[in-house]
């Protein structure tokens, strides 16, 4: 099991938005490189996105039926386990290529946020699996109306 | 550790000859194949990939499966925090020396999975000839 922080939260994040697409473009290239070059990772692989009101993370798990995952929040962290077993085949059969991995799997990944731990739902097709998790209010974006006197 | 955690495969690229006109990323599909008596079953690993978008031909001895990816439009508007994954099509090509019955091919898709199960000619039983005494 592997634990991913986020970076710090960038200081100037309004002021400089391009500035800071390049800085996170910058990281996601040495990291992709870096990941190559290790030749493996943790599986399932993630991508994570966020907006105001939640942060949203999907796997590809392709080959892992419903049954065989869990999926559990703690505090701001997110475990994501499970277990790839292979379809079933004829016994008599015999193999020219086997370049699908099976096997169990576990994951746990720091959130950026607080969550709101009621409001998490997750669905799973295709064999994407899509957590959504909604942001705590206290950390939610505000918008301050501002009066005309 | 008594047992080894499933690793993540890095998804290969195609390398082409042409550019493809789409942007999209094309890569191959992990698969395994395997054989028994009947059919050839190759299983091909096509995450995101719906039943609707998988395309599969067979002409002549080659075998050319296609998962093309719905547009991804969940991405649109948000901030990536991690990327690990790309999403794209898949493709990837076979040649098949075994003489498959291709009225019989059957696919499922379930699970990002693809199980396509090709059926084998059966080679014609040899008869046995008797000889009449003349």
């Amino acid at each position: 099991m592997s634990i991913i922080r986020f970076m710090d939260p960038p200081f100037f994040r309004q002021s400089w938005p391009d500035l800071e697409r390049l800085r996170q473009d910058m990281d996601r290239m040495i990291k992709r490189t870096t990941a190559d070059q290790s030749g493996s990772q943790v599986f399932p692989p993630l991508n994570i996105y966020e907006d105001s009101d939640a942060v949203f993370v999907t796997a590809e798990v392709a080959g892992v039926v419903q049954e065989n995952i869990d999926i559990s929040v703690e505090g701001e962290t997110l475990t994501i386990s499970g277990e790839r077993q292979s379809l079933p085949r004829e016994e008599k059969s015999s193999y020219h290529r086997r370049e699908i991995k099976t096997g169990k799997f576990s994951r746990a990944v720091a959130l950026p946020t607080k969550i709101n731990l009621e409001g998490v739902s997750a669905t799973l097709q295709d064999g994407i699996l899509a957590i959504s998790l909604p942001k705590a209010e206290e950390v939610k974006p505000k918008k301050i109306a501002v009066n005309v006197k | 550790m008594t047992e080894k955690e499933l690793q993540t495969q890095q998804k290969r690229e195609v390398q082409q000859n042409a550019e493809p006109t789409k942007p999209m990323k094309q890569f191959i599909p992990t698969v395994d194949i395997y054989e028994d008596e009947n059919s050839v079953t190759l299983l091909a690993e096509m995450p995101g990939v719906s039943k609707n978008g998988v395309e599969i031909k067979l002409d002549d001895g080659n075998l050319f499966i296609e998962g093309v990816m719905q547009s991804d439009q969940e991405m649109a508007g948000k901030t990536v925090l991690l990327q690990e994954y790309e999403v794209g099509n898949f493709i990837r090509k076979f040649s098949v020396s075994e003489t498959i019955d291709q009225d019989k091919i059957e696919a499922v898709m379930a699970n990002g999975i693809l199980k396509l199960v090709l059926p084998k000619i059966k080679p014609a039983e040899p008869k046995k000839i008797e000889i009449k005494a003349g």
